[in-house]
């Protein structure tokens, strides 16, 4: 076993998938020699070469465009946006073309090809790298969106997304690249469509995905302080969403919070909160709670900290899922955020 | 009977593949057959707008290694573009800037603590963009091209003769909106001059694999506009070439691509490690053609300028950069609160709510 960081988890899956397949090419802005901005590709272009591993003109649209080209005819693209907000420019070829050709086509062509994007805030970036643009994708349907939370999910599922037949937007938590662990690589962990159990617990499901996760984690850990045993549940695909680890797991506990640091309003945790309702209306105890970023344009640095949600605000919603200790025929059953009782 | 199939005007020339020149990198003045150099007095505002500029840069890459910036992208080496471009802007004609563009936001008389707001992470832009005519710095890659062209379009049907200026890099030159805005500008023949900063890199990718044309103001030709080419080193060529093009394009001969031969001596921001992707010797190349030598060479030669006054100079600079360093530890710290201030022109019901939320739990 050795120690990886993310990033350089997802390095050595690149590596690997290019030595394992000739067909996959890797490119983008800035992954030639100097490895990406996040140092994701290092050493790819002086290993494979730079018809295999280069630098593109500097246009997003174009990236995508020609990738489907490629994946049209027998290349497996893994292109590179530079961040998350630098891949909207792309978001017609994404949309319009990528989701789409299997379908326009009645499944003659498929596009299996990787877009990878270092997505979320909390590295003290300033304005345009600190999105969180998961809805984007998850809500167009053609697409596979996955995020990985550990360096051996990195690695395994960039493998697995490059090696699917279908095009995967590859979100990379660019606050969690430092991370490290002990992996064995190469590993393969559970299949890419499949969310995990990080912890197990009795009292109370949190759910949460890349970035999240860890943080998540460190709020069942203060939880369980305070006598309450969390469940942590790790989506890792946003689509498809795995119905069956989360409800067996909301079914178990009777409670659920999940949390992002997208905007709350419209968000990912609206579509857990829907679906965990309509499969688990019987056996909850409370309603589903969403714990995400305030709805509002993604702050300057100095402020990143108050908009990004915290252990402490993950124990506040678990808090209010308690929801018998404080309820009197005066106060209304639905426990929402704390200024919403009442209004 | 009318026809479609006729279109109107005549192809523009070429641009020239070496560019136009005033001053030589040993401040020597060149002759060109179109261009005349700027007088003594514009060529001493521009020497004295590059030295101060090149010390608020200087500063604001120490305050970063302090820690006292999130990131600062340095312009070091492209004085001549920063300062020549906007030294030629009328008051009322707007500037269109992006992330590395903040010396010339001082040349425009931008607060220089304002400027550093992005890049302090206090706020996504500090300075008032009406007043001082200069949209917020933008970094979404040659997305603040066609603002340009539909603000001057605008102040056009209000009868203003207001120009604007559009800063970008080489690298932006090839996005997409880089060429819609190229065309709208032209089709709309709106007064706007597109002022390239070739600086050699985007990030680590090198001019070269972005664009295979003689030069980037070729790309004019494509849309039936006017390109020029101008050694970016040069104040005074700059500084003519962008006043010509203005000129034209507001009597209404039609938008510019200007394309300006520079150097990107540092690294892409603080956080950036050139070594990985070039050469020190073309660093040293460079150094050689610096913008501020050479037109101090010249003022000197002709008598314009002297030790004396140049220390004045420096010393104003110097004072400059030691009340950035005060004013920036001074500047209070944002409120949280503020998050929900400026979403929309009226709070909605959901933001007020979340304020709420926020300072209830700072109060806990
Ligand atoms: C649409 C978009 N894509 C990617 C980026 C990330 N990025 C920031 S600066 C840069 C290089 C830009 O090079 P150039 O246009 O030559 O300007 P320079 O930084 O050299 O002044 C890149 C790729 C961005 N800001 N916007």
């Amino acid at each position: 076993m050795a120690e990886f960081s993310m990033g350089q988890a997802l390095n050595r899956a690149l590596r690997d998938a290019l030595a394992a397949d000739p067909s996959v090419v890797v490119y983008g802005e800035d992954v030639g020699p100097l490895g990406g901005v996040f140092r994701v590709t290092d050493g790819l272009t002086a290993e494979f070469g730079e018809d295999r591993v280069f630098d593109s003109p500097l246009a997003e649209s174009g990236i995508v465009g020609t990738a489907v080209g490629m994946a049209m005819y027998g290349r497996r693209p893994v292109v590179e946006m530079q961040f998350d907000a630098f891949g909207y420019p792309a978001f017609e070829q994404v949309v319009s073309h990528v989701a789409k050709m299997r379908n326009r086509t009645r499944g003659r062509v498929g596009l299996p090809l990787v877009i990878r994007i270092p997505y979320g805030g909390g590295i003290g970036a300033v304005e345009h790298h600190g999105d969180s643009s998961e809805m984007y994708y998850a809500h167009t349907p053609g697409l596979h969106v996955v995020t990985p939370a550990t360096p051996a999910d990195a690695y395994s599922l960039l493998r697995e997304a490059i090696e699917d037949p279908d095009p995967v937007v590859f979100l990379e938590p660019k606050r969690r690249y430092w991370t490290k662990a002990e992996v064995d690589l190469p590993v393969r962990t559970e299949p890419m469509d499949r969310a995990v159990v990080r912890r197990t617990g009795t009292d109370v499901t949190l759910i949460a995905y890349g970035p999240m996760v860890d943080t998540v984690l460190e709020a069942a850990e203060a939880a369980r302080e305070e006598g309450c045993a969390a469940e942590v549940v790790d989506l890792r695909s946003l689509s498809p969403f795995d119905d069956q680890t989360v409800t067996a797991s909301v079914r178990r506990t009777g409670r659920a919070v999940v949390v992002h640091e997208a905007a709350t309003f419209g968000g990912y945790g609206a579509e857990v909160a829907a679906r965990v309702t309509e499969q688990c209306f019987h056996y909850l105890e409370a309603p589903v709670l969403r714990v995400g970023g305030f709805d509002i344009p993604y702050p300057p640095p100095e402020l990143e900290e108050y908009h990004l949600p915290s252990v402490d605000r993950i124990l506040g919603a678990i808090d209010r899922l308690q929801w018998e200790s404080e309820w009197t025929a005066e106060s209304p059953a639905v426990p929402g955020r704390r200024s919403e009782v009442g209004v | 009977m009318k026809r479609t199939d006729v279109r109107p005007g005549s192809a523009p020339p070429l641009p020239p593949v070496e560019p136009i020149r005033l001053v030589d990198p040993d401040g020597r003045r060149v002759s060109d057959p179109a261009y005349t150099a700027p007088d003594h007095g514009t060529l001493l505002a521009l020497l004295r707008a590059m030295i101060i500029g090149r010390r608020f840069d200087r500063q604001a890459s120490a305050l970063t290694r302090q820690g006292r910036l999130a990131v600062y992208p340095s312009s070091y080496g492209q004085e001549a573009c920063q300062v020549g471009g906007v030294l030629a802007l009328a008051d009322n004609d707007w500037l269109f800037p992006t992330y590395r563009d903040s010396v010339s936001l001082v040349t425009r008389g931008v607060d220089p603590i304002e400027v550093l707001t992005l890049l302090r992470g206090d706020w996504h832009s500090g300075y008032d963009p009406e007043r001082h005519r200069c949209a917020p710095q933008c970094t979404p890659l040659a997305t603040n091209a066609s603002h340009a062209v539909g603000l001057t379009y605008a102040a056009r049907r209000k009868g203003e003769d207001t120009a604007a200026l559009v800063l970008m890099g080489d690298g932006a030159t090839s996005e997409g909106d880089a060429h819609e805005a190229y065309n709208f500008a032209a089709v709309w023949n709106t007064p706007v001059v597109f002022l390239i900063q070739n600086n050699h890199w985007a990030i680590s990718v090198p001019v070269h694999k972005q664009s295979v044309a003689p030069t980037l103001a070729h790309k004019a030709i494509g849309y039936g506009m006017r390109g020029h080419h101008v050694d970016g080193n040069d104040a005074a060529a700059v500084h003519a070439v962008v006043s010509h093009a203005l000129a034209e394009a507001r009597a209404g001969s039609g938008p510019a691509i200007i394309e300006a031969r520079t150097y990107r001596m540092g690294p892409h921001t603080n956080s950036d490690a050139p070594q990985r992707y070039r050469d020190d010797s073309e660093v040293e190349y460079w150094k050689e053609r610096d913008p501020l030598a050479r037109l101090e060479r010249l003022l000197r030669d002709e008598g314009r300028i002297d030790d004396s006054e140049l220390e004045r100079i420096r010393a104003q600079a110097d004072r400059l950069a030691a009340t950035m360093r005060e004013r920036l530890s001074a500047a209070g710290r944002l409120a949280p609160e503020e998050l929900f201030s400026h979403v929309y022109a009226s709070t909605p019901a959901l933001l007020a709510r979340q304020r709420q939320e926020l300072l209830d739990e700072l109060e806990a």
